[in-house]
């Protein structure tokens, strides 16, 4: 199988945005946060033609920072991102438009003083796909493909539900023909009736037109419903990688089984209806990570070797991968239950 | 049976805006017994932060309580003074809000906050209220309490904010919380340790809880019954597993159905069609009607609540039965 997105080695860091004041202070030994933060570390990653990839990991993880990478929407502080062999971006800019992103927030990803048709034929007019004269057709057929009725095009956001501005989202994204689209928590501001809905729009329309997608998202069910393969992402490492059902199954790295564990899950032909645990702790500020493996503060399996070295990423089998010194324990553990 | 902490009869919070009047809350009844856990499950718009609102009296202008009785421990809160209210608030009943940085004052230590909660019931002395106040923060797991009331709240993290929040809430043994969305804006593994010291601390205690959430399986975790509202009414209540497991209403049905763990990975979900309805252009009879799979003829009228076997619906084609075998 041919790895249709690659991404090699990408880094991403934030440094302070320091004034020339700050930067004199903190010369003469003010207070004033120098440190930057790896939102994205050494991330290594394909994914291949046709398939959906899910990335999960808690809030500051670094899953939204790569999935702007990997859409050229910033560029990596070290490493590349290619599509199909070509590069995403050329001397800081993004040069393809065969990569498309669909946003958590539809309140604040379209435009709320243009008209929504204008909204998704702006891109394709730009680059050719369709013409001024034809953009009405255009834009209509892709109205009636993400099921909203194409005399609507001449509405502003503020007339539409959020449901379906996530579809004015999807059909400007899609209208640009894409061979990837990249949805970062496409369905998290929706009400839960309208989840449902989304996802299902999204299932069919990337099995019709054989799009490629990574799926971003912190809610492991939605995850789990839609990928063929996961990333599980602590402090900007992917620390688990495979198959969903084998990963979430039997996960081999220690944070993959806590995290999975620790969402509520309703289980309903058994005594015990709701059922979740605890981690123990926090994550740590990405300022200051910790030595080692970043995940040993709050793992139960930790020992000396993952205080000391950060563990590098190994095969478990064909197609799964895990950063950790004691997956085999972890991986044991996990069957056994 | 042990008399209810707290009863709320038919109440109605409208709030009469210009472009009419919204029924926020319409007709909304259920009793709490002391300790026990209630879950009020809804979609945005629903009505259940408002129901919140209406028990503390916090709804402002331009909505207001036009109708019903909430009785807290014996006292009817509907006709108190804003004074009488006040003197209850905070000691009697008290709220957790979702969003724990919007909740607390930047400006002030959390041990002044602390202390401006409990002067506001209690005259305490300087050594006594430090001491209250570090010994909740310990219950709700706050490391080394007694140096963290010099902290400031952008010293904290967003799960340790919210347990400031619920320590907050707790400062005078309410005999009610209402708790809206409280672990929404947190991750989940910070959401797993809140719920479980929810738990034990309702147990501890004995304060009854309100836990308000969109999200069936985390108030299931807690909740020993549950209300579920659509467009401003209950729609369903009952025990939390015999709801979940035999749902009456086809919009508790539908809610249970769309979750993705119920459907085999990959395949489409079971979808509610269309969406909620605004609460100013409600459709006439059961507001449900037009999303429902069962809807007749019948339905052009408003259901009442039915009640049976500690369980009320409000629906003429409840879901595998009959409306005449249920009643």
């Amino acid at each position: 199988m041919n790895d249709f997105v690659q991404i090699n080695d990408v880094s991403r860091l934030f440094g302070p945005n320091l004034s020339t004041g700050e930067k004199i202070a903190a010369r003469l030994g003010g207070k004033v946060e120098t440190r930057s933060v790896r939102a994205v570390s050494d991330v290594t990653l394909s994914v291949r033609r046709g398939e959906t990839l899910g990335l999960v990991g808690e809030s500051g993880c670094g899953k939204s920072t790569l999935g702007r990478l990997i859409a050229g929407i910033l560029s990596p502080t070290s490493g590349t991102v290619s599509i199909d062999g070509a590069s995403v971006m050329q001397n800081g800019t993004k040069v393809t438009t065969r990569v498309q992103t669909v946003f958590q927030d539809p309140f604040a990803s379209l435009d709320p003083r243009m008209k929504v048709g204008d909204t998704v034929s702006e891109g394709p007019i730009a680059h050719g796909l369709t013409t001024k004269s034809n953009a009405r057709t255009y834009v209509a057929e892709w109205f009636e493909r993400v099921g909203l009725d194409p005399v609507w095009v001449d509405r502003y956001p503020h007339q539409f539900s959020g449901g379906q501005r996530q579809r004015i989202a999807i059909a400007r994204a899609l209208a640009m023909q894409p061979d990837v689209l990249i949805c970062d928590e496409p369905v998290a501001s929706l009400d839960v009736s309208i989840q449902a809905q989304i996802i299902n729009l999204f299932l069919e329309l990337t099995r019709d037109l054989r799009l490629t997608t990574v799926f971003i998202s912190h809610d492991l069910s939605v995850v789990q419903h839609v990928s063929d393969r996961v990333a599980v992402m602590y402090l900007g490492r992917i620390v688990e990688l495979g198959p969903v059902a084998e990963v979430f199954g039997n996960p081999a790295h220690p944070y993959t089984a806590a995290l999975f564990g620790s969402v509520p899950k309703l289980v309903l032909d058994a005594d015990e209806l709701v059922r979740f645990d605890t981690i123990e702790g926090e994550v740590p500020s990405p300022l200051s990570p910790p030595s080692g493996c970043y995940y040993h503060p709050r793992c139960p399996l930790a020992t000396a070797e993952c205080r000391a070295k950060q563990p590098v990423t190994q095969p478990v089998s064909d197609l799964r991968a895990v950063a950790c010194h004691n997956s085999e324990k972890q991986l044991a553990k996990t069957s056994a239950i | 049976m042990t008399d209810p902490v707290l009863s709320v009869q038919n109440l109605r919070t409208h709030f009469f805006t210009r472009a009419g009047v919204v029924k926020a809350v319409d007709d909304v009844s259920f009793d709490l017994a002391p300790g026990e856990i209630m879950g009020l499950v809804g979609e945005s718009g629903s009505g259940k932060t408002v129901t919140g609102f209406s028990l503390l009296g916090l709804v402002d202008e331009p909505g207001r309580i036009v109708e019903g009785s909430i009785r807290l421990q014996g006292t009817e809160l509907t006709t108190l003074s804003d004074v009488e209210l006040r003197k209850r608030r905070g000691r009697e009943i008290s709220m957790i809000f979702q969003d724990p940085i919007a909740t607390l004052n930047p400006m002030l230590t959390i041990g002044q906050q602390m202390r401006l909660a409990i002067d506001a019931h209690e005259r305490l002395s300087k050594r006594a209220a430090e001491a209250r106040s570090a010994q909740l923060l310990e219950q709700v797991g706050i490391p080394s309490a007694s140096a963290r009331l010099r902290a400031y709240p952008h010293e904290f993290s967003g799960g340790m904010r919210q347990r400031v929040a619920i320590a907050i809430a707790l400062l005078h043994r309410p005999a009610v919380i209402v708790a809206d969305e409280p672990t929404t804006a947190l991750d989940v593994s910070i959401q797993a340790q809140i719920l479980f010291q929810m738990r034990d601390l309702a147990a501890e205690t004995g304060t009854a809880l309100i836990w308000i959430s969109h999200d069936l399986a985390v108030v299931s975790s807690l909740a020993s019954k549950l209300a579920v509202m659509y467009a401003g009414r209950i729609v369903e209540q009952g025990p939390t597993a015999t709801l979940l497991r035999d749902p009456r209403h086809p919009y508790t049905a539908g809610l249970i159905a769309s979750l993705p763990a119920m459907t085999a990975p990959g395949t489409p979900l079971t979808q509610i069609p269309g969406t909620t309805p605004s609460l100013l252009s409600l459709p006439p009879g059961c507001p449900f009607a037009p999303r429902c799979e069962f809807a007749t003829q019948a339905c052009m009228a408003e259901p009442e609540m039915q009640t049976a076997g500690g369980r009320g619906w409000r629906c003429f084609h409840p879901v595998g039965h009959t409306a005449e075998a249920l009643t």
